[in-house]
């Protein structure tokens, strides 16, 4: 009779329409099983095309802090300060870490050992993100369902299953707080457009600890508790408020923010910082308008005016003195939080330094390895940035790749075909618009807005993308179906009506059948609006009548139809391409290993682990390594070593430590590292194979948050002609610096006295020199990580005989003269 | 260090002249002793002939060796052979024991190899023994650079300390190159080739003694797995999987200095000839599925080569391992349960090489009467590993030895009772689980979890759900007939366009009786609906829907006579025209309404 529409369905209906509906229920749920294997088995490309390992650099955090949950429990996890990290400060890391990922993966593991089943953390870690991302899909399907009705909520389950953007955080391995994230970030909205559209308490009750568990597991909760009030205020606003407004609102703000407080990391920021200040606001105001319309019930329309002119007038005078009162506060509070992050709304910069800090980590050149073999030039990402940003604000976030705004080409590789169709998705919610599709419509909006700030953000905004295609693609197959049935079932009418068939009931049914799915869809987009108030529904009631009655002629020839549907398929096919060879080209490789395929077969540089294995077999277990932050979270968690920075870049001036002695001169390298108690300097280098993000293209970074700190650091100093550059024409100071030495120390035999530098496609300057203060212990077989270790301290000498200094067994190396060389004045 | 062996040696010496008791009337009348440096594991091998020169029979023969070198001995075994030259009999292998008597001097280890058969007056036996030892080389200097080469010493006596008196003794020293650093030269000193040759010696003394130190380099890959526990899961579904943890130290000279890539790569053998560059591991021919990890993920440099006697699985850990240099990983393959795995009557066995010197043989859950033989003294226990879905456990032996050397690689086997039936018990409770998981699910869906069923909104929530029910069938029957109109209607249109009459009045005809069953079954919903107090506020627009309704039909059925008749009798024209018209309007106007009400009810 109908297609299923779940909201019948606790209607008792005719058997015959049940059966419909069951077996419409059916296929909905094994097309959404289907859709879980989708969305699990498209992230494999990593695990199969390399191996079952964590990737990159914060998922090896969150691995080492999954493994000290599983390993001591999670009471140790809260009390976890982290000696081996941020030397000698430590970490508090069960205060300062978002913990729904960690608690997630450690209590899937532990039921599977409860089950008996001997799966490592490892495992679990691994794919934590593609199972969670089966659960996104699902959640995505639940939210659309609940805005466009089962038909769209396939679809864009179907799209988020394979939306590049997503799939570039949640292949399996990609271990970070994102893969969750996005499911609860959805699933929070699901549960709030369903108390919505229910106006049950029981989901607005869930829908609260589904904000728990987002804030649990993300920095980016805070997107939430700024969309949900301002899609309040826009249902206000446009005379849209109704006790289910309120319910799905105001329960959110009382609960959510209690829980969040429960989190370490969030604690009293939930009520004190200007982030949460927008839900607070909006909470006041739903009540007031709640009373309005209390009041406006009992009074006469006329008392009503008078009432509203009064409480208007005197509500003004005290709003501005609290306004006052307000902005007194926020100016003379410590942070000064509110005057400079409302601003930061309209400065993407600043929006950008509010969401990092929000989001924890920045991570370096994230992106930027990933996309390594794929976007050509690339490799000056550390240096592209605009110098403003560089040295108006913070240089420790503009280093960050992922914290650019996206180009063009990067919502196409994201999104593709979504990009397109977004629009069309757009005007299918206005027709007509309910509070769902008003709620997904800012989501939208909004995110589309956050994700030109950062190309991180491209992750809020994929599921946006995702609902709102899926419901413009759902449209326009409804569109094309019921013109094609239509034709077929007038061209089954005049067949029998030529062969005189007369059972009745069943020619004409067709028609019928499609006219009451128009109709009972339009009562389904219409229902919640209905329900505000009789007049209202009234007025919406007329148009909608019209609309079906227009309906009927609503039908496309059926040669166009066909075509369209042709196109609409072709359109989806390429996305399925494109989105199956960005998760198995662009987005899976793990980072720690590198392939490359030459004429001979395929060539694997392993170095990184390399590195670490020989560090974590061949060093003492407290040995202190110095490297640059990027390789913190690797050497703590593959190496198990105590670093002194990573990549958690709290503290801006312990960087700029690291990043003084890398640009200073041996000598007073040394000493800094030497005050820091490190042992061993870990340089990444790619000079020898290419590998171009290596240390000397990070080089200048480097110098800028020295210097940002330490003035005696200068970037003119490493710049000729605002030209950094490692050849001849480089500046004594860079040719000095530590990071050069370490990079190219002996390079320059490799290749017969040239010492050509295949990332910098040049002649190294300074071929030949001798180390004083550190000697190379170690170096991979590509040379691509080199490990040097600090000398101890000369004896000291007394009189002339300066050249005799080796009482030491270390002296093996004659280095006579190089005292003399030393450039440090 | 080497003051120290020194002492050691002239501790023995002493003790060596101060004790000098002929404990039998045994006489070893030729000695031939050859040791083998080429490898990290020094074997020694000793052909001795002894003669009873005594009246009392003989049964045991003891063998002693100094304590530093027994403390590493890892592996002893004496063959004796019968008869003399070409015509040698039979080899048995004789059982050996540690057996000290009393007044032996500290710093030798005695072992009594058990003769087969007494040893008469007068008769002789030769016997041939193996014995291993490992960690006996040390090297010298202790710390070398890179560019340096490992320099070994070895230190032994030149004459076999027996407990009896020697006639006839030779030793040959093989090492791995030409190369020696330096080698005691005693009388009858020979070095030729790679072979130090000292003797023959004629008529020495029992406990003779005279040190013998050789200092050479070697290169050799001197690997020492500090710890490897192999594990060994048998599944009867077809697969026994093998897992061995590795954690292995190169035991020669202590890297020290610089390691320069550099002049790895460019001199391999000059500059880094001491690292351990890589490792093969012999695995049984039909081994599949190996791997190599170690705790951070694939270790991506590896080889496999295989016939059909063996796979060879050439390994080379992350980076070339100098002195002093530690790494660990994890091998592991399967191997066909066919191949390793025997039924006996009623009892099975695996039938696997030794190879380890931790054996976890992880049985599968269910198996009884286990007992383990091995060829050579091991240590034996039993735990219970959870793997899979287990509910009891796996029983697992662990069988556990010291200082193994490849000689040892044979195979052992373990015995126990296991029933087919326990094969199916996993997927059984897979199959329960899954099927309780529905059935909960069934239960859910069809049972009332309502907590107070007697409560006031409980139950009009019942009735309320009882005339959504009723109205919802209303509402299709409304629905039937005006499905039923249209069909009339489109009759009419059949009708101007072909003037079939009789098919028209058909049509009319079964609309008829049609509606009018629609109207028997509307009645009962209708009553229904009136007795209800919670469809009160709904009823009176039901009601107007039905009358509406009611009125519709007739209205249609009108003009459907009409315009039937009409056609019947030829009479059209304007009058009827306006006739129909005034009905046709009306009819829209109804139309319009319980269309109207029609939503309306919908929406309850």
């Amino acid at each position: 009779m109908a297609v299923p529409i779940d909201n019948n369905l606790t209607k008792p209906t005719p058997p015959s329409s049940t059966l419909r509906f069951a077996f419409g229920n059916v296929l909905a749920f094994f097309i959404l099983l289907l859709i879980g294997v989708l969305a699990f088995s498209i992230r494999l490309f990593s695990v199969i095309k390399y191996e079952s390992v964590i990737h990159e650099f914060d998922p090896y955090f969150n691995y080492r802090v999954t493994q000290f949950l599983t390993k001591n429990g999670i009471y140790d996890f809260w009390n976890w300060f982290d000696d081996r990290t941020w030397y000698p400060l430590g970490r508090v890391i069960g205060g300062t870490v978002y913990p729904g990922l960690t608690l997630t993966a450690g209590t899937i593991w532990k039921v599977l050992q409860s089950l008996n089943i001997p799966l490592s953390v490892e495992t679990v870690c691994v794919f934590t993100a593609p199972v969670f991302s089966a659960f996104a899909s699902w959640a995505a399907y639940l939210l659309t369902k609940e805005v466009k009705g089962t038909g769209a909520g396939l679809t864009a389950a179907v799209l988020l299953a394979m939306v590049p953007s997503y799939i570039s955080r949640s292949v399996a391995g990609s271990y970070d707080n994102e893969a969750v994230a996005i499911f609860a970030l959805i699933f929070t909205f699901y549960l709030y457009v369903k108390t919505l559209n229910t106006g049950s308490l029981f989901y607005a009750t869930l829908n609260s600890i589904a904000y728990f568990y987002m804030v649990c597991s993300w920095g980016g909760y805070t997107f939430i508790i700024n969309l949900i009030p301002m899609h309040v205020l826009l249902c206000i606003v446009t005379g849209r408020y109704s006790s289910r407004l309120y319910i799905a609102y105001a329960p959110l703000v009382v609960l959510g923010t209690l829980l969040a407080a429960l989190v370490p990391v969030v604690g009293f920021n939930a009520v004190m910082t200007s982030e949460h200040f927008a839900s607070f606001l909006v909470f006041i105001v739903i009540h007031v308008v709640a009373l309005a319309y209390y009041i406006k019930g009992m009074l006469s329309p006329k008392m009503f005016k008078v009432a509203a002119t009064l409480v208007v007038s005197v509500g003004l005078v005290v709003c501005c003195a609290v306004v006052a009162v307000l902005v007194a506060v926020v100016a003379s509070s410590p942070t000064k939080g509110w005057s400079g992050r409302s601003l930061s709304l309209l400065d993407p910069l600043r929006l950008a330094l509010g969401w990092s800090r929000a989001l924890d980590l920045p991570v370096p050149g994230q992106r930027h390895s990933r996309l390594a073999p794929s976007v050509p030039g690339y490799k000056t990402q550390y240096q592209a940035v605009k110098k403003t940003y560089a040295s108006k604000y913070i240089p420790i976030i503009a280093s960050v790749s992922e914290h650019q705004p996206p180009t063009w080409p990067s919502y196409f590789m994201d999104l593709n075909v979504l990009a397109f169709l977004v629009p069309a998705g757009i005007i299918a919610c206005f027709s007509p618009l309910s509070d769902a599709s008003s709620f997904v419509i800012l989501y939208l909006v909004m995110s589309v807005y956050f994700s030109g700030v950062m190309v991180r953000l491209m992750l809020v905004l994929a599921p946006a993308a995702c609902i709102m295609s899926g419901i413009a693609l759902s449209e326009a197959f409804d569109v094309f179906t019921r013109s094609i049935k239509f034709y077929i079932s007038n061209l089954s009418e005049s067949l029998q009506i030529d062969a005189g068939d007369t059972v009745p009931g069943n020619n004409v049914s067709p028609p019928s059948d499609v006219l009451k799915n128009d109709k009972k869809e339009d009562m389904l987009k219409e229902r919640p609006s209905r329900k505000n108030k009789k007049k209202e529904k009234e007025n919406i009631e007329k148009p909608s009548v019209k609309s079906k009655t227009e309906k009927r002629p609503l039908v496309l020839p059926v040669e166009a139809s066909f075509f369209a549907l042709f196109l609409t398929v072709l359109l989806g096919g390429f996305y399925v391409v494109h989105s199956v060879w960005a998760a198995a080209e662009a987005y899976s490789a793990p980072s720690i290993v590198l392939t490359s395929h030459s004429h001979d077969g395929l060539h694997v540089f392993d170095d990184f682990r390399e590195a670490y294995a020989w560090l974590s077999h061949n060093t003492e277990v407290d040995d202190k390594v110095a490297s640059w932050w990027d390789y913190g979270y690797q050497t703590t968690a593959m190496a198990n070593r105590t670093v002194i920075v990573d990549n958690n870049t709290w503290n801006n001036t312990h960087i700029a430590t690291v990043g003084t002695a890398m640009s200073s001169p041996e000598k007073a390298a040394w000493e800094i590292f030497n005050s820091l108690d490190v042992k061993y300097v870990l340089v990444v280098f790619g000079g020898l194979v290419g590998y171009p993000s290596d240390d000397i293209n990070k080089f200048l970074w480097m110098v800028r948050i020295g210097g940002g700190v330490f003035p005696h650091i200068k970037e003119p100093d490493y710049l000729r002609d605002g030209q950094y550059r490692i050849d001849s024409q480089a500046t004594p100071t860079m040719l000095n610096s530590l990071m050069y030495k370490l990079s190219y120390f002996r390079f320059v035999e490799t290749d017969g006295g040239k010492g050509y530098d295949r990332v910098r496609r040049t002649e190294i300057g300074r071929k030949h020199f001798k180390l004083t203060h550190f000697e190379e212990v170690f170096t991979t077989h590509h040379w691509m990580v080199r490990i040097y270790k600090l000398k101890p301290q000369k004896n000291r000498i007394r009189g002339k005989t300066k050249k005799s200094k080796s009482k030491t067994s270390y002296t093996t190396t004659p280095r006579s003269g190089t005292v003399k060389k030393n450039p440090w004045h | 260090m080497m003051s120290r062996f020194r002492l050691d040696l002239l501790v023995l010496l002493v003790f060596a002249l101060h004790f000098a008791p002929s404990l039998s009337d045994l006489v070893i009348s030729k000695l031939d002793r050859r040791i083998d440096l080429t490898s990290q594991i020094v074997r020694v091998t000793l052909t001795l002939k002894v003669e009873n020169t005594g009246t009392d029979p003989v049964s045991e023969v003891s063998l002693t060796f100094p304590e530093h070198q027994a403390n590493n001995l890892a592996l002893l075994v004496a063959v004796s052979t019968e008869g003399k030259g070409k015509s040698r009999g039979a080899a048995t292998n004789l059982p050996i024991k540690i057996k000290q008597p009393n007044d032996s001097p500290a710093s030798l280890i005695w072992y009594a190899a058990s003769l087969p058969k007494e040893l008469g007056k007068g008769e002789s036996l030769n016997l041939d023994v193996l014995a291993v030892f490992t960690h006996v080389l040390r090297p010298f200097p202790e710390k070398i650079t890179q560019a340096e080469s490992q320099l070994f010493l070895f230190q032994d006596s030149a004459h076999f300390a027996s407990p009896y008196d020697v006639k006839i003794q030779s030793l040959t020293v093989k090492l791995p190159s030409e190369n020696v650093e330096s080698y005691t030269k005693l009388e009858k000193t020979k070095f030729s080739g790679s072979e130090i040759k000292y003797g023959p010696y004629e008529n020495l003394p029992a406990f003779s003694y005279s040190p013998v130190i050789v200092h050479f380099p070697s290169n050799k890959p001197f690997v020492v797995a500090k710890e490897l526990v192999r594990e060994i899961e048998i599944s009867h579904w077809g697969n026994v999987q093998v897992t061995e943890h590795y954690n292995i130290i190169h035991g020669g000279a202590q890297s020290t200095g610089e390691f320069s890539r550099l002049d790895f790569q460019a001199r391999p053998h000059v500059r880094g000839a001491s690292a351990v560059r890589n490792l093969i591991a012999m695995l049984p021919p039909r081994a599949h599925s190996i791997y190599y990890r170690d705790a951070i993920g694939n270790i991506s440099t590896s080889n496999i080569y295989g016939d059909s006697s063996k796979t060879l699985l050439e390994i080379e850990p992350r980076y070339p391992m100098f002195g002093g240099w530690k790494t660990s990983f994890t091998i592991g393959y399967g191997l066909p349960l066919q191949d390793c795995l025997f039924q006996l009557g009623g009892t099975r066995f695996l039938n696997i090489t030794f190879g380890s010197p931790m054996n976890d043989v992880v049985l599968p859950e269910g198996s009884r009467d286990i007992s383990v033989s091995v060829p050579f003294p091991v240590k034996q226990s039993q735990v219970t590993t959870f793997s899979h879905l287990d509910i009891a456990g796996r029983p697992t032996v662990v069988v556990e030895k010291v200082n193994v050397v490849p000689e040892h690689n044979q195979y052992f086997q373990v015995h126990y009772k296991f029933s087919n039936l326990s094969l199916l018990t996993e997927p059984l409770m897979l199959i329960f689980g899954f099927f309780s998981v529905f059935v909960a699910c069934i239960i859910y869906m069809h049972a009332d979890f309502t907590i107070s069923k007697s409560s006031a909104s409980y139950l009009a929530k019942l009735q309320w759900d009882e005339v959504q029910g009723t109205i919802q069938q209303l509402q299709d029957i409304i629905n039937r007939c005006l499905l039923i109109h249209d069909k009339l209607e489109a009759s009419l249109r059949e009708l101007s366009r072909t003037g079939d009459v009789q098919a028209c009045k058909a049509v009319r005809k079964s609309a008829d009786n049609l509606l009018k069953d629609l109207s028997k079954e509307l009645k009962p919903l209708l009553a229904i609906l009136q007795s209800s107090p919670q469809a009160a506020h709904v009823l009176p627009k039901v009601e107007e829907l039905v009358v509406k309704e009611r009125d519709l039909q007739e209205k249609i059925m009108l003009k459907h006579t009409m315009v039937v008749d009409s056609y019947e009798k030829k009479s059209g024209g304007r009058d009827l025209e306006n006739r129909v018209a005034s009905i046709q309007q009306k009819i829209s106007a109804l139309k319009q309404e319980v269309d109207d009400l029609v939503e309306f009810i919908e929406d309850i």
